[in-house]
């Protein structure tokens, strides 16, 4: 009978583990909904303090919504992803036609979050293409646990509205399906 | 009757337990370069080989052909070039599929450090044909270590017990003494500037 009891327990606490480690390991985010709880170092450079209107003075970390813009492409990539690196000039050639539209520049901001890359692996992907905009490094994935563990390029655009809150209006596995079309489907998911 | 019961709760617990298998962590191998075509092996044991190199003694030579179908030698680049070897356990796996191709784009810091690498693993050549062609184009040679099976492998004492290799890495410098030895944990990939910070250490 002891025996017994000793058996339940033991499945008891496996079912709660398991549950446990399912409630940790989200679902990739949905249009219409919102982000997870992301937490990002506060980058190191001015320029991308400035880009992303953290303020120069800004520690610590921030949360996405917190960045001053309409609409935030976040790109979940990996140094490591033939895809990624195949498709970072088309996101790079996304940022220019960004920067160069005055009715968009500074109201489409992008960022690449680097899903088991180190600081040191984020930096190599950046200089090896010229990346310009910020890279963040989640060396130990937690946020893309966060974000269901989606597979690399993945795509979230996240519309933030003036009162604080903010809306996923995109969210789509693979590479983009061209830069002009990508920006076009941003702008009218957007109202922008 | 008591028996039944705890023979019914462990075939539970043992249900449970596979339940969770699938739902174990696959932080690897993500870019949808490889779509469903890697097979999840599951978590292994971290290393299952002992060693029979040391830092500091002279690289065991070899002679490997290569994807390309050249034959690649250890001893080729003595006097030429630092040689970085990169073992995987084996093509279409996890961790090994996202390893390669991060290699495939410093090509200008190996050159910095006047080093090549030489990727290999046990399986034949078709397998690494198709397997290499999901990361593009790859600037070093992928060398065919099947036949004699993980020869070279066992040679370096990298050969695990169910015939795959080690996630290893050696440096071997212009001279053919090996400089660097990881055997790393085979569930894990290793970071890209501890490799870098080594092949510093032979300038």
């Amino acid at each position: 009978m002891r025996k017994i009891r000793v058996l339940c327990c033991i499945v008891i606490i496996t079912v709660c583990t398991f549950a446990y480690s399912l409630s940790l390991a989200g679902s990739p985010p949905a249009v219409g909904g919102t982000l997870p709880d992301i937490k990002l170092s506060m980058p190191k450079e001015i320029g991308d303090k400035n880009y992303l209107g953290l303020g120069i003075f800004g520690f610590g970390t921030f949360t996405i919504p917190e960045i001053k813009a309409n609409v935030v492409i976040i790109e979940i990539f990996s140094m490591y992803c033939p895809y990624c690196q195949r498709e970072a000039p088309n996101v790079n050639q996304l940022y220019e036609k960004i920067e160069q539209n005055a009715a968009l520049k500074g109201k489409i901001k992008i960022i690449g979050i680097g899903v088991g890359n180190t600081s040191y692996e984020v930096g190599t992907f950046k200089k090896k293409y010229n990346v310009p905009f910020p890279l963040f490094a989640d060396a130990d994935y937690v946020i893309h646990k966060m974000v269901g563990e989606v597979r690399t390029p993945y795509f979230i655009g996240v519309k933030l509205n003036p009162d604080g809150s903010h809306q996923v209006i995109y969210s789509k596995l693979g590479e983009m399906e061209g830069v002009d079309q990508f920006l076009a489907t941003m702008m009218r998911l957007s109202g922008l | 009757m008591k028996k039944y019961a705890v023979h019914a709760l462990m075939v539970l617990l043992m249900g449970v337990l596979l339940l969770a298998i699938p739902f174990a962590p696959t932080a690897y191998s993500l870019s949808d370069a490889y779509k469903g075509n890697i097979y999840n092996p599951g978590i292994l044991k971290p290393t299952d080989s002992v060693l029979k190199v040391k830092v500091g003694k002279p690289a065991p030579d070899f002679t490997l052909k290569s994807v390309s179908g050249d034959a690649v030698s250890l001893k080729q680049y003595r006097s030429k070039k630092n040689v970085v070897i990169s073992f995987v356990p084996a093509a279409w796996t996890p961790v090994c599929s996202d390893q390669w191709p991060g290699y495939n784009i410093i090509k200008d810091m190996f050159d910095q450090y006047d080093a090549v690498l030489l990727g290999i693993t046990v399986d034949n050549i078709p397998t690494l044909f198709s397997w290499t062609n999901q990361m593009g184009t790859l600037w070093f040679p992928v060398l065919s270590d099947f036949w004699p099976h993980g020869g070279v492998a066992k040679k370096y004492g990298v050969l695990r017990s169910d015939g795959t290799s080690e996630r290893a890495i050696f440096i071997v410098d212009k001279k053919g003494i090996i400089r660097y030895i990881d055997v790393h944990d085979i569930n894990k990939r290793p970071q890209l500037e501890d490799l870098i910070k080594e092949l510093e250490k032979l300038k």
